[in-house]
């Protein structure tokens, strides 16, 4: 075999390799679509029959109307109050130094690696010790803990990025710091911010397991209503919702890429 | 800079006041798993030992060793299935090509464990995409047992973790030189040797990055475990839920996720180490 024929052979089978991979991504994707369609209540593969009944008992089902309102309450804070925690800390972190600097970053990354369960339960027990009901405060504040690591590796990145050449130039023509944070540095951070809330925001719509523990059938958000629903029925309205929940997606993303430039805002641009 | 303007406290302030609050759950965890379990009710009795002691029973260790297992094999294929992903979209020079890989690729990031597993469910299934199709073209009699199989949960988690690998990974070669392969490629090293020698090694801290993730995402999975497992598969996440909430144990519950925790901080500071060490052969 000669070398370009060898080449040529690699790129075709890399390409078939990924193309493989995308399959098996979609795959649960056009399963779950065709069998929301379905007509029979049990579950079959292909389904039997077309309808749209499971999409109008999604719709109108009470659990998934109010987890969906509870849900948007708790990430719209969450996602909000996270994007200001970790600005306000990312700017001091690498500009300025202060005692217990990399403890206080330690603490905060931790909810990586700690297990979501763990995060929950003790939130639970503590809320429980200090008979602190279990209402929005609980769950809003659980969310933001888990969501700060995602924005503050967002805003690090997008500081690092900036040049301080700005910032000292508004410093020596007679700018206070304070000036300087608030006209110079934040302005010019505003992509990294998006792109740390809409991360927050998608993640915290999409927390399961910690909010598992910390909500209650008044505070329960979407994916805790969805998970009961499907202990107890077994009939395609979960596909309908999912369903849904895919096209909304998708279709904010496709937005979010060909206005934003979603490699931008993920960071996974070229270098060039 | 050394000079600390006035407002840097009250930059750091809500910081603070959130890193207390998640140190003192921490600590509460701590404090229930040393605490007596009066059976019928939420409160606690006196400091007490006992819980760490009921964990040596088969069925705790057994958890330990699954939800080990689960996560390193799903870390592993997840890994596997990830890499030529990241590499297509960061390399690929067709715009088009990229947007559709970043787009299929993430979907399944922004859906949730609870949509993704339960598409699962209707794939695995004995009347599910895989048996149905297997069937039809004959090469199996009977539905393979999928649902309820380490197997079946193992193909959700590598699902569910994806995405979010293939986010780290991209990261990580995309900010690689290109330069570097082109002078390995103008010295004369195929396609294949300038993959080995050149972008996959300096793609090492991409790639630990992303086992880390995928590893401690599958240690506190528990939607995927609990449905696709059924009771059969029994992770650390699912326990803790059975304690808490069906046996209202709340001290056993903490006492399992402390180990867990240990267990988790022991695998990765391992996991670290060996990279590290992998890291310093490679320069050699």
């Amino acid at each position: 075999m000669t070398g370009s024929q060898y080449e040529k052979w690699l790129g075709i089978s890399g390409r078939l390799l990924v193309v493989l991979i995308l399959v098996f991504v979609l795959l649960p994707t056009v399963v779950v679509t065709l069998s929301s369609f379905s007509s029979t209540s049990v579950l079959f593969f292909p389904p039997k029959g077309w309808s749209l009944r499971w999409f109008e008992r999604a719709v109108s089902y009470n659990d998934f109307k109010q987890g969906f309102y509870a849900g948007l309450i708790v990430t719209a804070w969450a996602s909000t109050l996270a994007v200001v925690i970790g600005t306000t800390l990312a700017i001091a972190i690498t500009r300025y130094e202060f005692r217990c600097k990399r403890m206080l970053e330690a603490v905060l990354l931790s909810p990586l690696f700690i297990p979501h369960f763990t995060i929950g339960l003790g939130l639970l027990m503590l809320v429980a010790q200090l008979d602190l009901g279990r209402g929005y405060p609980l769950v809003i504040f659980c969310h933001i803990v888990l969501v700060l690591p995602f924005v503050l590796r967002s805003l690090f990145v997008s500081l690092h990025n900036l040049e301080l050449r700005l910032e000292h130039a508004a410093a020596s023509l007679g700018a206070s710091p304070l000036r300087v944070v608030w006209t110079v540095t934040i302005p010019l951070m505003i992509p990294g911010l998006f792109g740390g809330w809409l991360f927050a925001a998608i993640l915290s719509f999409n927390e399961f397991t910690a909010s598992m523990f910390v909500t209650t059938q008044a505070t329960q958000t979407l994916p805790v209503a969805m998970y009961n629903y499907v202990r107890e029925f077994a009939d395609p309205t979960l596909a309908a919702i999912s369903v849904i929940y895919i096209a909304v997606t998708a279709t904010l993303l496709i937005l979010a890429n060909r206005f934003l430039g979603l490699g931008r805002v993920l960071n996974v641009e070229a270098s060039r | 800079m050394t000079q600390r303007p006035a407002f840097v406290p009250w930059f750091v302030l809500p910081s603070v006041l959130t890193a207390l609050g998640l140190m003192v759950a921490m600590l509460t965890v701590l404090q229930y798993s040393i605490r007596a379990h009066i059976p019928g009710s939420l409160d606690v009795g006196g400091y007490t030992l006992d819980n760490f002691q009921d964990l040596y029973k088969s069925i705790y260790i057994n958890a330990f060793v699954t939800t080990a297992w689960l996560s390193i094999k799903t870390a592993f294929f997840g890994l596997l299935l990830s890499y030529p992903l990241a590499y297509a979209l960061v390399r690929t020079r067709s715009g088009w090509m990229k947007s559709t890989i970043l787009i299929i690729a993430i979907t399944p990031l922004f859906l949730g464990e609870v949509v993704r597993t339960y598409s699962w469910i209707i794939v695995l299934g004995n009347s599910g995409f895989i048996n149905s199709a297997l069937l039809a073209i004959g090469l199996i009699d009977k539905p393979l047992q999928l649902m309820f199989t380490q197997t079946g949960v193992v193909l959700a988690l590598v699902h569910v973790t994806m995405p979010i690998m293939v986010l780290m990974l991209a990261t990580g070669l995309s900010h690689i030189d290109p330069a570097y392969r082109r002078a390995a490629t103008s010295l004369g090293a195929g396609p294949v040797r300038a993959f080995l020698t050149i972008t996959l090694p300096l793609s090492l801290p991409g790639i630990v990055a992303s086992l880390t993730t995928a590893f401690a995402w599958t240690f506190s999975a528990f939607a995927t475990p609990q449905l696709i497992g059924g009771g059969k598969v029994s992770t650390v996440a699912t326990l803790v839920y059975q304690l808490g909430f069906s046996s209202l144990n709340f001290p056993f519950a903490a006492a399992l996720s402390i180990v867990g925790l240990i267990l988790t901080v022991l695998l990765l500071a391992a996991f670290k180490w060996m990279t590290h060490s992998l890291q310093r052969v490679g320069a050699h």
